[in-house]
């Protein structure tokens, strides 16, 4: 369902048309329409959450996440089991994501960067991760995908709690 | 005083302010923390002289360090003067270490070197009364111990029986010796001891841990049905013990003839291009890590393929370190197959972490009701994987350390 057919010269990825984009995966994340957002992706997509924040070679260190498409579809048949107790209920989440720049745009693909604050409830406690987000996003005959996205929190390497959602 | 603990532990239960009493958290600290070896780092952490990397003994901050001469040195992280921090990178290389308050320099051993304007002070004052605070430094296999008391047994000995288990435990560096290869990290609001006996339960982990065995082929899936594959629990002395899940996994290096499981198959397939049969195997068998837990009291715990490392916060805070391990200058497909399988399951967005965070959360939440209630630690038919006997080893241990 994520095959890419990918014509050239695309058109540019304009950089309005990459914000209604990642907004659009915002609310699938907080909404946890997870069969949604796993459409977004290219089949050779990453999602990655790396602990060193200068890291490049993401493969080559320890990540928090780093998922390729079969971990992805796994990673969400875990959090919509219902076998996980820190998924059922996860913690309630609402993000925003702003501060977009356009790093990269050609031939149909564009690299974005912004800034996202989310805001945890579970139990008793209320608590914010932020993070610089870097998208890489591809024109398909379906409309735009998703090829990489890389979440960079600010406390990557520092301690954090137990996550049962995507972020 | 040391009264009042000891009818806290009994042979087969704990009393539940053992979870929630701050006065006992703030014994403990001294009592077990100051009191005894406390795992600090691995070797690999750091590799040259001038490497450091910072660490706690219990609740105080320390810094790791190499000198010149390869010697290792623990050091307490506070200046001499007025207490200030001198390192707050959590690792790299110097040379010096510098209190950016006043400016008091130590060298990598801590020893006081510069004091500036030192004019001001009366011809009395000698440098070589403010060196670092240095604890007593040992080393097992790499594991590197340090204790604030110079009259406690060698490191060695505290080990004991669990020496032969970490020998095995490390052959999972195929030939090319251990090294950390990332560390991730997550606190969890509740007490360090429930974090302490999961190492050693393997009754949880069907039950916890079901979404991540629904992530896995049919082959790993059954060899993580760790209650139906004969293991056990093993005190070994100290509060330490070993809990054997997949017995077929204690010694990497016996049967190398088993066939390669399918998932490692594609990993075994590129290897081959650069080396012999006997050395696929060998790395493969490796890659999947050891069948079995080292819980070492109080604080560091081998686990299959990974360094567990708790830190006490407080009485109602823990910080957990999860290290992972590669083989040292092992091929690189091996070692990001290895990171592959650390991300899957450990960390805060692991496929098992989180749910075992949110189980240890609400054991602090439930250790709310009932203060008379007791902890129950009495399940144990022998030869059980699932016996409670690793914990009942490290609350028999915490007794004695809390109420000698």
């Amino acid at each position: 369902m994520n095959a890419v057919t990918k014509v050239t010269p695309q058109r540019d990825i304009g950089l309005q048309e990459a914000i209604e984009f990642i907004w659009t995966e915002a609310d699938l994340l907080d909404a946890q329409d997870y069969d949604a957002w796993l459409a977004l992706w290219t089949k050779d997509g990453h999602y990655i959450i790396p602990i060193e924040r200068a890291a490049v070679d993401h493969a080559a260190h320890l990540n928090i996440v780093y998922d390729d498409q079969a971990m992805r579809a796994a990673r969400v048949k875990r959090l919509a089991s219902g076998l996980s107790m820190s998924a059922s209920p996860s913690a309630r989440t609402v993000r925003t994501v702003s501060r977009f720049r356009r790093l990269e745009s050609a031939d149909g693909t564009a690299s974005i960067r912004c800034a996202q604050h989310l805001v945890e409830y579970k139990y008793d406690r209320t608590r914010t991760l932020a993070a610089d987000v870097t998208y890489r996003l591809l024109r398909t005959s379906d409309g735009l995908a998703l090829d990489q996205k890389i979440v960079c929190l600010i406390n990557s390497d520092e301690a954090l709690h137990g996550i049962g959602y995507l972020l | 005083m040391s009264d009042d603990y000891q009818h806290l532990v009994r042979e087969d239960r704990v009393h539940t302010s053992l979870y929630v009493d701050p006065k006992i958290f703030e014994a403990e600290m001294t009592q077990i923390f100051s009191n005894t070896w406390v795992w600090v780092a691995h070797a690999s952490e750091i590799p040259d002289a001038g490497s450091f990397k910072m660490s706690h003994v219990g609740l105080q901050p320390v810094i790791v360090t190499r000198g010149n001469d390869g010697r290792v040195h623990v050091l307490l992280n506070r200046c001499r003067h007025r207490a200030g921090s001198v390192c707050e990178e959590r690792r790299g290389k110097a040379s010096v270490f510098v209190c950016r308050y006043h400016g008091w320099s130590y060298d990598i051993t801590g020893k006081l070197r510069g004091v500036p304007h030192g004019a001001g002070y009366d011809e009395s004052f000698d440098k070589n009364d403010y060196p670092l605070v240095s604890l007593r430094v040992e080393e097992y296999a790499g594991l590197i111990f340090a204790t604030f008391r110079n009259d406690i047994q060698p490191l060695d000995e505290y080990l004991g029986r669990a020496k032969p288990w970490i020998d095995l435990f490390m052959k999972q560096g195929a030939g090319f010796g251990v090294k950390v290869a990332g560390t991730q990290r997550f606190r969890f609001r509740g007490n360090w001891k429930i974090q302490l006996e999961n190492t050693t339960d393997a009754y949880h982990f069907p039950i916890v841990h079901r979404s991540f065995l629904t992530s896995l082929d049919d082959e790993t899936e059954d060899q993580f049905d760790i209650l139906r594959q004969g293991g056990w629990v093993e005190e070994l002395g100290n509060g330490h013990s070993v809990m054997v899940m997949m017995p077929n996994l204690v010694d990497l290096e016996a049967n190398l003839d088993a066939p390669i499981p399918e998932r490692f198959a594609p990993l075994a397939d590129e290897l081959a291009k650069e080396h012999p049969p006997e050395a696929v195997r060998r790395i493969v068998r490796a890659v999947g890590g050891t069948g079995f837990n080292i819980n070492l009291f109080p604080n560091v715990a081998c686990s299959m393929a990974f360094f567990r490392v708790l830190r006490p916060v407080s009485v109602d805070e823990t910080e957990i370190s999860h290290i992972a391990i590669a083989m040292d200058g092992g091929p690189e497909a091996a070692n990001r197959a290895r990171l592959r399988l650390h991300e899957h399951f450990q960390g805060p967005m692991g496929f098992g972490s989180p749910d075992d965070a949110e189980g240890w959360e609400r054991v602090q939440r439930g250790a709310a009701a009932g203060p008379d209630l007791w902890i129950m630690l009495n399940r144990g038919k022998p030869r059980d994987v699932s016996a409670e006997t690793g914990m009942r080893a490290a609350y028999q241990m915490w007794k004695r350390m809390m109420a000698p």
